[in-house]
């Protein structure tokens, strides 16, 4: 299928409409809800809390025996949240680290919802197929009430983002000024939970159980490259988020054999790698440029101050030298040299050279200016 | 029980103990996460194993996954030092990308491959006795018997040969590199025990539930025992009691035996958690509504040492004055008074001789904030003693 069949058939063809906007609207509202967590050094909670949800959709199935995805939701939603709670409670109240923490309510939680899945399949009422969906997500069962419900969830997610826009800025950069000043530190702290639990609990049907982490975390990393400004890194962050759902759901659509959930989440693996290389201020490749420049400016001035401390022996600075009493100086090289020459520092002439009155004067304010 | 019963609570038991022993390490190291990360991400190592050997108990295909997983930690790491995100960032962003690639390599070979991710994910202990380790024509057990075995070996023998090593680099990182013994080796060497037991593991109880028995048992022997060696034999025995029992369960309710493992590991971990005697929810959370009364008890002695007149003593003017509920105003006094430490004439409370030097010991240490003053504050404390 080439790109111009594509887009025919995203505008005709009812599925794949519903799935791009789906996952496009689901990478938006996780990318910006990811950021807090990320900001917050709470990165893996979404994975732990993913996992955590997978008893209570089988529980929720279990207790109505209906296979509605909002009431199954529901029931991921109220047992992502004690997982989140339970976690806070290990750190708190024992010695267990956060990542002990994580690890225990993650893989407990899944242990457990695996064994009540299991325990479904062998009931004899057999309309219980499908709900391992929620494994690894399936975006192909998304319908339009899905999608409502993800824009739903985006716009009442946003409106208490902007609400609470100072309160939640503060207590992701200072929290202890933030209680100094009397705000309920513990409310913002559960109200941001809250929406990061439902983010990822909307995500579930997608992208599923396993990958929901990356979700929440890939399009907040690659974000953070670009930016210092919380509302500019979550703006970005939305943006990735969503142009992954639409890459992903567009690459998967044209493959046979590929899911659509790992390819959104290798999607905004390809963003944070090409963050991490290529942002301006961050990026590992600039930074690398920078520090080359860094390096060879320093060398050329130490080549410069060891040419001002010959000269300064001599009653007249511009005396030449031989090039060849340089050479036990290891900053030095040719090309160096040129660039001396060409900054006006420096004259060569055949193998001698001789500093200038202005090499002579940049030299002697070299270490002088920063003292 | 028939043999096939015994072999599969035997090779769990193996595998409970092979897990338990370097999740001790890995949550004393405070990175109980990376297990997760390795488990996720040895799939596509697990998936290229499989196209070349066909066989998922290869000794190839174990020790290209376990690369994999140790390619991971590496990543990670390496992310780690840019420092372009917080640490517990890399291991989020490493693991999902490479447990894609997984996927959508079983995805796209769907055909060649009979491997199905849920198996990868959940593994199946049940069909653990049907794969036969044949030899010369003889049979010898299950292979993934063999294969944990094997490992679990290992396991002991660089556990025993190491451990006083491990120990230190484990709590004192700077101790360790001063008599010598390399931090990083032993970080590595735990990281390669860790990711083949997990890739030796996963055929049995799948990739997910290999980290419940990894940091369940280690993180409910911490909350029983500051000993290192206690702890490890203590989440040795959880392992093995919740694999014998969670199989049981498993029979019981015709379930997945992995999950029904983790169910069981997750009740000895919910108990133990609430009812550990000293650092337990409710202990912690006794000592901490003990030590609220303490300090108010401090409080009020310290108020009526500060005051003589009379309306400042009265024991109405206590709710207004330092503004405690009810009750508590009321076992704050009854717990005073019982001890002989104030009377209370006509409503009005004094501090008895008793109550007077022990204000004035408070006080010392207050202003001081010496050590020695709280020692000698803890032996008359009648509190603190009990």
């Amino acid at each position: 299928m080439n790109l111009g069949e594509y887009f025919e058939l995203l505008i005709n063809d009812y599925t794949l409409r519903t799935i791009t906007l789906g996952t496009a609207v689901l990478g938006a509202i996780c990318g910006m809800l990811g950021s807090f967590a990320v900001l917050r050094k709470q990165s893996l909670l979404g994975d732990a809390i993913s996992h955590a949800a997978l008893p209570g959709i089988a529980l929720a199935f279990l207790i109505t025996g209906v296979k509605d995805s909002n009431v199954l939701l529901l029931g991921a939603l109220v047992s992502g949240l004690i997982g989140a709670f339970w976690i806070r409670g290990i750190t708190t109240k024992t010695h267990l680290k956060s990542d002990t923490a994580l690890g225990l309510v993650l893989s407990l939680f899944f242990g457990l919802g695996m064994l009540l899945l299991t325990y479904i399949q062998k009931q004899p009422n057999a309309n219980q197929a499908g709900l391992d969906k929620y494994l690894f997500g399936q975006a192909a069962t998304l319908v339009v009430q899905d999608v409502w419900i993800m824009v739903i969830v985006t716009a009442i997610s946003l409106v208490i983002v902007l609400l609470f826009w100072k309160e939640f800025k503060l207590l992701l950069f200072d929290a202890d000024y933030t209680k100094t000043l009397g705000f309920n530190t513990r409310f913002i702290d559960n109200l941001i939970t809250f929406f990061i639990v439902l983010a990822i609990v909307i995500g579930l049907q997608t992208v599923g159980v396993v990958l929901m982490s990356a979700m929440l975390l890939a399009p907040a990393a690659a974000a953070r490259q670009w930016t210092n400004r919380l509302s500019v890194m979550i703006g970005l962050a939305a943006l990735f988020g969503a142009f992954s759902g639409v890459f992903g759901t567009a690459i998967s659509a044209t493959q046979r054999n590929l899911s659509t959930g790992p390819v959104i989440v290798l999607v905004a693996s390809v963003f944070v790698l090409f963050s991490f290389l290529f942002s301006p201020g961050r990026g590992l490749v600039f930074r690398h440029l920078r520090f080359r420049k860094n390096r060879r400016e320093l060398e050329l001035k130490k080549t410069l101050y060891f040419m001002y401390n010959i000269a300064k022996d001599h009653e007249e600075i511009s005396h030449p030298h031989a090039v060849k009493i340089l050479n036990n100086f290891h900053g030095f090289t040719r090309a160096t040299l040129q660039q001396l020459v060409d900054k006006d520092w420096v004259i060569l002439d055949g193998s001698m050279w001789a500093i200038t009155p202005k090499g002579y004067k940049e030299a002697q304010n070299l270490y002088s200016q920063n003292t | 029980m028939s043999a096939p019963q015994i072999e599969i609570q035997l090779i769990a038991s193996l595998v409970a103990i092979a897990c338990a022993i370097p999740g001790v390490f890995l949550v004393l190291r405070k990175m109980a996460l990376i297990s997760d990360a390795i488990s996720h991400s040895i799939l596509p190592g697990i998936v290229i194993g499989f196209f070349i050997t066909h066989d998922l108990s290869s000794p190839l295909l174990i020790f290209l996954a376990a690369l994999t997983g140790v390619i991971t930690v590496v990543l990670v790491e390496f992310i780690q030092k840019t420092g372009l995100v917080k640490e517990d960032t890399a291991i989020g962003l490493v693991f999902p990308a490479m447990f894609s690639i997984g996927v959508l390599l079983i995805a796209k070979n769907a055909s060649d491959v009979h491997m199905d991710v849920d198996a990868v994910l959940l593994g199946e202990l049940a069909f653990a006795p049907f794969e036969r380790f044949d030899m010369g024509g003889t049979d010898m057990g299950p292979k993934s018997l063999w294969v944990i075995g094997i490992i679990l070996l290992v396991t002991l023998a660089l556990l025993f040969a190491f451990f006083k090593e491990l120990k230190v680099s484990t709590f004192d990182v700077g101790l360790s590199s001063a008599l010598g013994f390399s931090p990083v080796v032993m970080h590595y060497g735990l990281m390669s025990v860790s990711s083949v037991t997990i890739v030796g593991a996963f055929d049995a109880v799948g990739a997910i539930l290999v980290v419940a028995l990894m940091i369940s048992p280690a993180a409910t022997a911490y909350l029983l025992t500051n000993n290192l060696k206690k702890m490890i034999l203590l989440s040795v025995l959880f392992g093995v009691f919740s694999a014998i029992s969670g199989y049981w369960l498993a029979h019981y309710l015709d379930a997945s035996i992995a999950g029904s493992i983790t169910a069981m590991l997750m009740l000895l971990f919910l108990m133990v958690y609430l009812f550990a005697p000293s650092k337990g929810l409710i202990a912690v959370l006794h000592r901490q509504k003990r030590q609220r009364i303490e300090v108010s008890l401090l409080t009020f002695l310290l108020h009526l040492n500060n005051h003589s007149e009379i309306s400042e003593r009265h024991i109405n003017h206590l709710n207004e004055h330092i503004n405690w509920q009810k009750v508590r105003s009321r076992t704050v006094l009854r717990l005073a008074s019982d001890n002989n430490m104030i009377l209370i004439n006509d409503q009005v409370v004094s501090l008895t001789e008793k109550g007077k030097s022990f204000t004035a010991q408070a006080l010392e240490y207050i202003i001081t904030n010496k050590e020695e003053h709280i020692e000698h504050l803890k032996k008359d404390f009648f509190l603190f003693r009990g």
